[in-house]
Protein backbone atom coordinates (compact mmCIF):
# COMPACT_ATOMS: atom_id res chain seq x y z
CA UNK A 1 0.00 0.00 0.00
CA UNK A 2 1.69 3.12 -0.94
CA UNK A 3 1.19 6.92 0.62
CA UNK A 4 -1.30 7.69 -2.10
CA UNK A 5 -3.58 5.04 -1.24
CA UNK A 6 -3.41 5.62 2.38
CA UNK A 7 -4.13 9.16 1.93
CA UNK A 8 -7.35 8.20 -0.28
CA UNK A 9 -8.64 5.97 2.42
CA UNK A 10 -8.22 8.66 5.01
CA UNK A 11 -9.96 11.21 2.54
CA UNK A 12 -12.24 8.36 2.65
CA UNK A 13 -13.10 8.63 6.35
CA UNK A 14 -12.67 12.33 6.69
CA UNK A 15 -16.20 11.98 4.10
CA UNK A 16 -17.44 9.18 7.08
CA UNK A 17 -17.18 11.52 9.81
CA UNK A 18 -18.55 14.28 7.69
CA UNK A 19 -21.61 12.41 6.87
CA UNK A 20 -22.05 11.37 10.55
CA UNK A 21 -21.22 14.74 12.26
CA UNK A 22 -23.94 16.15 9.83
CA UNK A 23 -26.04 13.71 10.13
CA UNK A 24 -26.34 13.57 13.92
CA UNK A 25 -27.01 17.28 14.18
CA UNK A 26 -29.92 17.25 11.85
CA UNK A 27 -31.19 13.91 12.97
CA UNK A 28 -31.06 15.08 16.39
CA UNK A 29 -33.49 17.89 15.33
CA UNK A 30 -35.89 16.12 13.85
CA UNK A 31 -35.45 13.42 16.56
CA UNK A 32 -36.14 15.40 19.32
CA UNK A 33 -39.11 17.13 17.68
CA UNK A 34 -40.40 13.10 16.61
CA UNK A 35 -39.73 12.40 20.85
CA UNK A 36 -41.66 15.18 22.17
CA UNK A 37 -44.60 14.43 19.31
CA UNK A 38 -44.46 11.05 20.64
CA UNK A 39 -45.36 12.44 24.40
CA UNK A 40 -48.12 15.11 23.22
CA UNK A 41 -51.31 15.41 24.39
CA UNK A 42 -52.48 16.06 20.85
CA UNK A 43 -53.42 12.90 19.38
CA UNK A 44 -52.76 14.32 16.03
CA UNK A 45 -49.36 14.77 16.99
CA UNK A 46 -48.23 11.45 18.24
CA UNK A 47 -50.71 9.35 15.89
CA UNK A 48 -48.25 11.30 12.82
CA UNK A 49 -44.78 10.49 14.79
CA UNK A 50 -45.43 7.31 15.65
CA UNK A 51 -46.72 6.56 11.83
CA UNK A 52 -43.33 8.17 11.17
CA UNK A 53 -41.87 5.61 12.97
CA UNK A 54 -43.25 2.85 12.26
CA UNK A 55 -42.76 3.46 8.57
CA UNK A 56 -39.43 4.39 8.75
CA UNK A 57 -38.05 1.42 10.68
CA UNK A 58 -40.15 -0.65 8.36
CA UNK A 59 -38.00 0.50 5.49
CA UNK A 60 -34.21 -0.32 4.33
CA UNK A 61 -31.95 2.39 4.37
CA UNK A 62 -30.64 1.66 0.87
CA UNK A 63 -34.48 2.52 -0.10
CA UNK A 64 -34.51 5.57 1.73
CA UNK A 65 -31.34 6.51 -0.10
CA UNK A 66 -32.83 5.80 -3.21
CA UNK A 67 -35.91 7.97 -2.94
CA UNK A 68 -33.87 10.64 -1.79
CA UNK A 69 -31.57 10.26 -4.56
CA UNK A 70 -33.74 10.23 -7.47
CA UNK A 71 -37.38 11.99 -5.07
CA UNK A 72 -35.58 16.34 -5.80
CA UNK A 73 -35.49 15.44 -9.49
CA UNK A 74 -38.66 14.30 -9.75
CA UNK A 75 -40.05 16.94 -7.73
CA UNK A 76 -38.19 19.23 -10.46
CA UNK A 77 -35.72 20.22 -7.96
CA UNK A 78 -33.01 19.52 -10.35
CA UNK A 79 -30.00 17.08 -9.62
CA UNK A 80 -29.05 16.37 -6.23
CA UNK A 81 -26.07 16.76 -5.11
CA UNK A 82 -24.43 13.11 -3.90
CA UNK A 83 -23.96 15.00 0.28
CA UNK A 84 -27.14 16.29 0.41
CA UNK A 85 -29.21 12.89 -1.13
CA UNK A 86 -26.74 10.81 2.04
CA UNK A 87 -27.32 13.13 4.66
CA UNK A 88 -31.21 13.86 3.92
CA UNK A 89 -31.90 9.96 3.64
CA UNK A 90 -29.52 9.27 6.88
CA UNK A 91 -31.15 11.49 8.82
CA UNK A 92 -34.60 10.86 8.08
CA UNK A 93 -34.10 7.28 8.83
CA UNK A 94 -31.80 8.27 12.11
CA UNK A 95 -34.11 10.66 13.01
CA UNK A 96 -36.85 7.49 13.66
CA UNK A 97 -34.79 5.61 15.78
CA UNK A 98 -33.45 8.59 17.94
CA UNK A 99 -37.06 9.39 18.12
CA UNK A 100 -37.97 6.55 19.81
CA UNK A 101 -34.83 6.25 21.89
CA UNK A 102 -35.25 9.69 23.31
CA UNK A 103 -39.02 8.99 24.09
CA UNK A 104 -37.89 6.13 25.94
CA UNK A 105 -36.16 8.27 27.97
CA UNK A 106 -38.47 10.89 28.65
CA UNK A 107 -41.05 8.44 29.60
CA UNK A 108 -38.49 6.96 32.28
CA UNK A 109 -38.40 10.16 34.27
CA UNK A 110 -40.81 9.31 37.45
CA UNK A 111 -44.69 10.46 37.02
CA UNK A 112 -43.89 12.13 40.24
CA UNK A 113 -41.84 14.78 38.92
CA UNK A 114 -44.78 15.63 36.21
CA UNK A 115 -46.80 16.22 39.12
CA UNK A 116 -44.22 17.85 41.44
CA UNK A 117 -43.77 20.31 38.34
CA UNK A 118 -47.77 20.74 37.68
CA UNK A 119 -47.88 21.68 41.66
CA UNK A 120 -45.41 24.18 41.09
CA UNK A 121 -47.14 26.06 38.71
CA UNK A 122 -45.20 25.56 35.90
CA UNK A 123 -46.84 25.19 32.33
CA UNK A 124 -46.70 22.26 30.12
CA UNK A 125 -43.85 23.84 28.03
CA UNK A 126 -41.64 24.87 31.31
CA UNK A 127 -42.65 20.93 32.75
CA UNK A 128 -41.33 19.88 30.05
CA UNK A 129 -37.92 21.69 29.00
CA UNK A 130 -37.27 22.83 32.87
CA UNK A 131 -37.83 19.96 34.47
CA UNK A 132 -38.73 16.73 32.02
CA UNK A 133 -35.76 17.58 29.78
CA UNK A 134 -32.69 17.73 32.07
CA UNK A 135 -33.69 14.36 33.60
CA UNK A 136 -33.98 12.74 30.53
CA UNK A 137 -31.22 14.10 29.18
CA UNK A 138 -28.78 12.60 31.40
CA UNK A 139 -30.55 8.89 31.38
CA UNK A 140 -30.44 9.47 27.19
CA UNK A 141 -26.91 9.99 27.24
CA UNK A 142 -25.54 6.86 27.13
CA UNK A 143 -27.95 5.62 24.68
CA UNK A 144 -27.55 8.07 21.94
CA UNK A 145 -23.33 7.85 22.25
CA UNK A 146 -24.21 4.05 21.37
CA UNK A 147 -26.85 5.06 18.83
CA UNK A 148 -23.69 7.43 17.21
CA UNK A 149 -21.96 4.29 16.48
CA UNK A 150 -24.60 3.15 14.44
CA UNK A 151 -24.92 6.58 12.51
CA UNK A 152 -21.47 6.55 11.61
CA UNK A 153 -21.66 2.50 10.28
CA UNK A 154 -24.95 3.82 8.47
CA UNK A 155 -22.90 6.45 6.51
CA UNK A 156 -21.32 3.15 4.51
CA UNK A 157 -25.00 2.72 2.28
CA UNK A 158 -24.07 6.21 0.74
CA UNK A 159 -21.59 4.68 -1.13
CA UNK A 160 -23.97 2.27 -2.77
CA UNK A 161 -27.38 3.74 -4.21
CA UNK A 162 -26.00 7.46 -4.52
CA UNK A 163 -22.13 6.79 -4.59
CA UNK A 164 -20.63 9.06 -2.09
CA UNK A 165 -17.33 8.87 -1.45
CA UNK A 166 -16.64 8.08 1.89
CA UNK A 167 -14.47 5.12 3.19
CA UNK A 168 -16.29 2.10 1.88
CA UNK A 169 -16.42 3.72 -1.40
CA UNK A 170 -12.67 4.83 -1.39
CA UNK A 171 -11.39 1.39 -0.17
CA UNK A 172 -13.92 -0.33 -2.99
CA UNK A 173 -12.40 1.69 -5.65
CA UNK A 174 -9.12 0.68 -4.30
CA UNK A 175 -9.65 -3.16 -4.38
CA UNK A 176 -11.63 -2.95 -7.87
CA UNK A 177 -7.95 -1.81 -9.27
CA UNK A 178 -5.85 -3.75 -7.08
CA UNK A 179 -7.68 -6.79 -5.91
CA UNK A 180 -6.42 -6.61 -2.55
CA UNK A 181 -9.63 -7.36 -0.94
CA UNK A 182 -7.89 -8.72 2.88
CA UNK A 183 -5.90 -5.27 2.89
CA UNK A 184 -7.85 -2.32 2.01
CA UNK A 185 -11.11 -3.81 3.46
CA UNK A 186 -8.89 -4.87 6.40
CA UNK A 187 -7.60 -1.65 6.39
CA UNK A 188 -11.27 0.11 6.16
CA UNK A 189 -12.25 -1.86 9.01
CA UNK A 190 -9.81 -0.66 11.47
CA UNK A 191 -10.37 2.97 10.38
CA UNK A 192 -14.07 2.59 11.16
CA UNK A 193 -13.24 0.65 14.72
CA UNK A 194 -10.84 3.84 14.98
CA UNK A 195 -13.99 6.21 14.96
CA UNK A 196 -16.37 3.89 16.47
CA UNK A 197 -14.66 1.82 19.58
CA UNK A 198 -14.00 5.15 21.29
CA UNK A 199 -17.73 5.79 21.07
CA UNK A 200 -18.92 2.01 22.06
CA UNK A 201 -16.09 2.35 25.29
CA UNK A 202 -17.76 5.94 26.17
CA UNK A 203 -21.28 4.75 26.09
CA UNK A 204 -20.76 1.75 28.44
CA UNK A 205 -19.04 3.77 30.86
CA UNK A 206 -22.08 6.50 30.96
CA UNK A 207 -24.25 3.67 31.53
CA UNK A 208 -22.16 2.08 34.10
CA UNK A 209 -22.30 5.13 35.64
CA UNK A 210 -25.79 6.21 35.48
CA UNK A 211 -26.78 2.57 36.47
CA UNK A 212 -24.35 2.93 40.11
CA UNK A 213 -25.97 6.85 40.27
CA UNK A 214 -29.53 5.42 40.17
CA UNK A 215 -29.05 2.67 42.91
CA UNK B 1 -45.15 18.76 -10.64
CA UNK B 2 -44.39 17.52 -14.05
CA UNK B 3 -43.21 13.74 -13.08
CA UNK B 4 -45.80 11.38 -14.58
CA UNK B 5 -45.38 8.00 -12.67
CA UNK B 6 -45.43 5.03 -14.16
CA UNK B 7 -45.87 2.20 -12.33
CA UNK B 8 -47.19 0.20 -15.01
CA UNK B 9 -43.65 -0.41 -16.55
CA UNK B 10 -42.47 -1.61 -13.18
CA UNK B 11 -45.26 -4.15 -12.69
CA UNK B 12 -44.83 -5.61 -15.88
CA UNK B 13 -41.65 -7.06 -14.07
CA UNK B 14 -44.01 -8.46 -11.23
CA UNK B 15 -42.13 -12.10 -11.23
CA UNK B 16 -38.67 -11.03 -11.11
CA UNK B 17 -39.58 -8.88 -7.80
CA UNK B 18 -41.37 -11.32 -6.51
CA UNK B 19 -38.16 -13.82 -7.11
CA UNK B 20 -36.26 -11.46 -5.21
CA UNK B 21 -38.56 -10.77 -2.45
CA UNK B 22 -38.60 -14.74 -1.93
CA UNK B 23 -34.52 -14.79 -2.10
CA UNK B 24 -34.30 -11.93 0.58
CA UNK B 25 -37.24 -13.75 3.03
CA UNK B 26 -34.47 -16.86 1.96
CA UNK B 27 -31.67 -15.13 3.02
CA UNK B 28 -32.70 -13.74 6.01
CA UNK B 29 -34.33 -16.85 7.63
CA UNK B 30 -31.22 -18.95 7.48
CA UNK B 31 -29.56 -16.09 8.94
CA UNK B 32 -31.69 -15.17 11.63
CA UNK B 33 -31.52 -18.84 12.30
CA UNK B 34 -28.07 -20.39 12.07
CA UNK B 35 -27.29 -16.05 13.84
CA UNK B 36 -29.60 -17.21 16.57
CA UNK B 37 -28.22 -20.29 17.35
CA UNK B 38 -24.68 -19.23 17.40
CA UNK B 39 -25.33 -15.90 19.33
CA UNK B 40 -26.77 -17.95 21.97
CA UNK B 41 -24.16 -20.02 22.32
CA UNK B 42 -21.77 -17.29 22.36
CA UNK B 43 -23.16 -15.61 24.85
CA UNK B 44 -23.23 -18.54 26.79
CA UNK B 45 -19.58 -18.39 26.22
CA UNK B 46 -18.91 -15.17 27.21
CA UNK B 47 -20.86 -15.06 30.60
CA UNK B 48 -19.67 -18.75 31.75
CA UNK B 49 -17.03 -19.93 29.97
CA UNK B 50 -13.34 -19.33 30.41
CA UNK B 51 -11.36 -16.13 30.91
CA UNK B 52 -9.43 -17.14 27.27
CA UNK B 53 -12.59 -17.64 26.12
CA UNK B 54 -14.68 -14.71 27.12
CA UNK B 55 -12.30 -12.51 26.05
CA UNK B 56 -11.96 -14.17 22.59
CA UNK B 57 -15.75 -13.93 21.85
CA UNK B 58 -15.89 -10.27 23.59
CA UNK B 59 -12.97 -9.35 20.98
CA UNK B 60 -14.80 -10.97 17.78
CA UNK B 61 -18.52 -9.05 19.50
CA UNK B 62 -16.38 -5.85 19.70
CA UNK B 63 -14.96 -6.36 16.28
CA UNK B 64 -18.16 -6.72 14.12
CA UNK B 65 -20.48 -4.48 16.11
CA UNK B 66 -17.89 -1.54 15.34
CA UNK B 67 -17.80 -2.05 11.63
CA UNK B 68 -20.25 -1.84 8.74
CA UNK B 69 -21.53 -5.01 7.50
CA UNK B 70 -21.25 -3.79 4.09
CA UNK B 71 -17.05 -4.05 4.95
CA UNK B 72 -17.37 -7.29 6.52
CA UNK B 73 -19.14 -8.95 3.41
CA UNK B 74 -16.29 -7.56 1.34
CA UNK B 75 -13.87 -8.19 3.39
CA UNK B 76 -15.14 -12.48 3.83
CA UNK B 77 -16.62 -12.50 0.51
CA UNK B 78 -14.16 -10.49 -2.19
CA UNK B 79 -10.99 -11.90 0.83
CA UNK B 80 -12.21 -15.17 0.52
CA UNK B 81 -12.55 -15.58 -3.28
CA UNK B 82 -9.07 -13.79 -3.38
CA UNK B 83 -7.19 -17.10 -2.28
CA UNK B 84 -9.15 -19.18 -4.08
CA UNK B 85 -12.06 -19.93 -1.73
CA UNK B 86 -14.97 -19.98 -3.70
CA UNK B 87 -18.59 -20.48 -3.38
CA UNK B 88 -21.72 -19.28 -4.65
CA UNK B 89 -23.28 -15.74 -3.96
CA UNK B 90 -25.89 -16.65 -1.84
CA UNK B 91 -24.12 -18.71 0.22
CA UNK B 92 -21.28 -16.28 0.86
CA UNK B 93 -23.85 -13.45 1.33
CA UNK B 94 -25.59 -16.06 3.94
CA UNK B 95 -22.16 -16.20 5.27
CA UNK B 96 -21.59 -12.17 5.96
CA UNK B 97 -24.76 -11.96 7.54
CA UNK B 98 -24.49 -14.76 10.25
CA UNK B 99 -20.94 -13.87 11.18
CA UNK B 100 -22.62 -10.23 11.63
CA UNK B 101 -25.94 -10.87 13.02
CA UNK B 102 -24.22 -13.61 15.48
CA UNK B 103 -22.51 -10.53 17.31
CA UNK B 104 -25.52 -8.58 18.02
CA UNK B 105 -27.96 -11.62 18.90
CA UNK B 106 -24.89 -12.86 21.65
CA UNK B 107 -24.57 -8.86 22.83
CA UNK B 108 -28.67 -9.00 23.32
CA UNK B 109 -29.09 -13.13 24.95
CA UNK B 110 -25.71 -11.82 27.25
CA UNK B 111 -27.42 -8.99 28.69
CA UNK B 112 -30.72 -11.07 29.04
CA UNK B 113 -28.58 -13.68 31.21
CA UNK B 114 -26.92 -10.91 33.13
CA UNK B 115 -30.85 -10.13 34.40
CA UNK B 116 -31.20 -13.21 35.54
CA UNK B 117 -30.73 -12.61 39.31
CA UNK B 118 -28.62 -14.70 41.40
CA UNK B 119 -31.47 -15.72 43.97
CA UNK B 120 -33.40 -16.97 41.31
CA UNK B 121 -30.58 -19.71 40.79
CA UNK B 122 -30.10 -20.43 44.34
CA UNK B 123 -33.54 -21.41 44.75
CA UNK B 124 -33.26 -23.53 41.51
CA UNK B 125 -30.83 -25.52 43.24
CA UNK B 126 -32.58 -25.72 46.14
CA UNK B 127 -35.68 -26.77 44.54
CA UNK B 128 -33.30 -29.84 43.43
CA UNK B 129 -32.75 -29.15 39.99
CA UNK B 130 -29.61 -30.37 38.48
CA UNK B 131 -26.94 -27.42 37.02
CA UNK B 132 -28.10 -28.48 33.61
CA UNK B 133 -31.94 -28.25 34.51
CA UNK B 134 -31.16 -24.84 36.34
CA UNK B 135 -29.31 -23.31 33.27
CA UNK B 136 -31.95 -24.37 30.94
CA UNK B 137 -35.36 -23.44 32.64
CA UNK B 138 -34.63 -20.69 35.33
CA UNK B 139 -31.77 -19.20 33.48
CA UNK B 140 -31.84 -19.57 29.58
CA UNK B 141 -35.73 -19.23 28.81
CA UNK B 142 -36.59 -16.96 31.15
CA UNK B 143 -33.49 -14.56 29.31
CA UNK B 144 -34.53 -15.23 26.21
CA UNK B 145 -38.37 -14.36 26.99
CA UNK B 146 -36.78 -11.33 28.29
CA UNK B 147 -34.73 -9.87 25.15
CA UNK B 148 -37.29 -11.90 22.68
CA UNK B 149 -39.03 -7.96 21.71
CA UNK B 150 -35.28 -6.59 21.35
CA UNK B 151 -34.49 -9.76 19.00
CA UNK B 152 -37.53 -9.48 17.14
CA UNK B 153 -36.30 -5.50 16.04
CA UNK B 154 -32.74 -6.87 15.71
CA UNK B 155 -34.08 -10.43 13.41
CA UNK B 156 -36.12 -7.43 11.11
CA UNK B 157 -33.32 -4.95 10.98
CA UNK B 158 -31.23 -8.22 9.60
CA UNK B 159 -34.29 -8.57 6.99
CA UNK B 160 -34.29 -5.02 5.60
CA UNK B 161 -30.58 -5.11 5.44
CA UNK B 162 -30.04 -8.14 3.57
CA UNK B 163 -30.31 -5.55 0.82
CA UNK B 164 -26.99 -4.09 1.10
CA UNK B 165 -25.49 -7.48 0.25
CA UNK B 166 -27.26 -6.79 -3.73
CA UNK B 167 -23.60 -5.04 -3.61
CA UNK B 168 -21.55 -8.40 -4.03
CA UNK B 169 -24.11 -9.26 -6.54
CA UNK B 170 -27.32 -11.28 -4.43
CA UNK B 171 -30.46 -11.11 -6.88
CA UNK B 172 -32.58 -10.46 -3.52
CA UNK B 173 -35.42 -7.80 -3.86
CA UNK B 174 -32.88 -5.01 -3.90
CA UNK B 175 -30.78 -6.93 -6.65
CA UNK B 176 -34.08 -7.38 -8.68
CA UNK B 177 -35.03 -3.59 -8.47
CA UNK B 178 -31.48 -2.57 -10.17
CA UNK B 179 -32.03 -4.76 -12.73
CA UNK B 180 -35.38 -3.65 -13.82
CA UNK B 181 -33.78 0.39 -13.02
CA UNK B 182 -31.40 -0.46 -15.67
CA UNK B 183 -33.82 -2.44 -17.97
CA UNK B 184 -36.83 0.67 -17.64
CA UNK B 185 -34.74 3.79 -16.42
CA UNK B 186 -38.01 4.16 -14.40
CA UNK B 187 -35.50 4.63 -11.21
CA UNK B 188 -37.62 6.48 -8.83
CA UNK B 189 -41.07 4.49 -9.63
CA UNK B 190 -39.18 0.98 -8.84
CA UNK B 191 -37.86 2.40 -5.36
CA UNK B 192 -41.54 3.59 -4.62
CA UNK B 193 -42.14 0.23 -5.07
CA UNK B 194 -39.66 -1.26 -3.17
CA UNK B 195 -40.81 0.93 -0.47
CA UNK B 196 -44.10 -0.45 -0.39
CA UNK B 197 -42.45 -3.93 -0.57
CA UNK B 198 -39.79 -3.89 2.07
CA UNK B 199 -43.02 -2.19 4.48
CA UNK B 200 -45.34 -5.06 3.81
CA UNK B 201 -42.43 -7.59 4.33
CA UNK B 202 -41.28 -5.96 7.46
CA UNK B 203 -44.96 -6.30 8.97
CA UNK B 204 -44.81 -9.78 7.79
CA UNK B 205 -41.70 -10.47 9.56
CA UNK B 206 -42.49 -8.81 12.64
CA UNK B 207 -46.23 -10.19 13.18
CA UNK B 208 -44.57 -13.79 12.71
CA UNK B 209 -41.99 -13.57 15.05
CA UNK B 210 -44.89 -11.93 17.58
CA UNK B 211 -46.98 -15.41 16.56
CA UNK B 212 -43.59 -17.49 17.37
CA UNK B 213 -43.49 -15.55 20.69
CA UNK B 214 -46.60 -16.26 21.93
CA UNK B 215 -45.94 -20.48 21.42
CA UNK B 216 -42.27 -20.27 22.75
CA UNK B 217 -43.16 -18.40 26.06
CA UNK B 218 -45.90 -20.29 27.55
CA UNK B 219 -45.81 -18.95 30.74
CA UNK B 220 -46.16 -15.47 29.55
CA UNK B 221 -48.89 -16.13 27.43
CA UNK B 222 -50.70 -18.17 30.18
CA UNK B 223 -50.17 -15.69 32.84
CA UNK B 224 -49.77 -12.59 30.43
CA UNK B 225 -47.36 -10.81 32.90
CA UNK B 226 -43.98 -9.71 32.37
CA UNK B 227 -41.01 -11.59 34.01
Amino acid sequence: MNPDQILYLLQGAWGTVLLSVLTFLFAGLLGLCMALMRVSDNRLLRYGASGYIQIIQGTPLLVIMGLCFYGPSVLGLGDTPALFAAVLALTIHSAAFLGEIWRGCIESVPRSQWEAAECLGLNRLQRMFKVILPQAIRIATPSTVGFMVQIVKNTSFASLVIGFAELSYNAKILNNSTFKPFLYFGVAAMLYFIICYPLSWLSLRLERRLTLAGS
Amino acid sequence: MSYQFDFGTVLEYWPMLLDGAETTLVMSFWSTLAGFVLGVVCAIARSSGGPVVRKAVGAYVEVIRNTPLIIQSYFFIFGLSSVGYTMSILAGAILALVINITAYTCEIVRAGIESVPRSQREAGECLGLSPLQVYWHVILVPALERVYPALTSQFVLLMLVTSLLSAVGTEDLFGVAENIQALTFRNFDVFVVLWVMYLIMSALVRGMFILAGKFMFVRKRKLGTLL
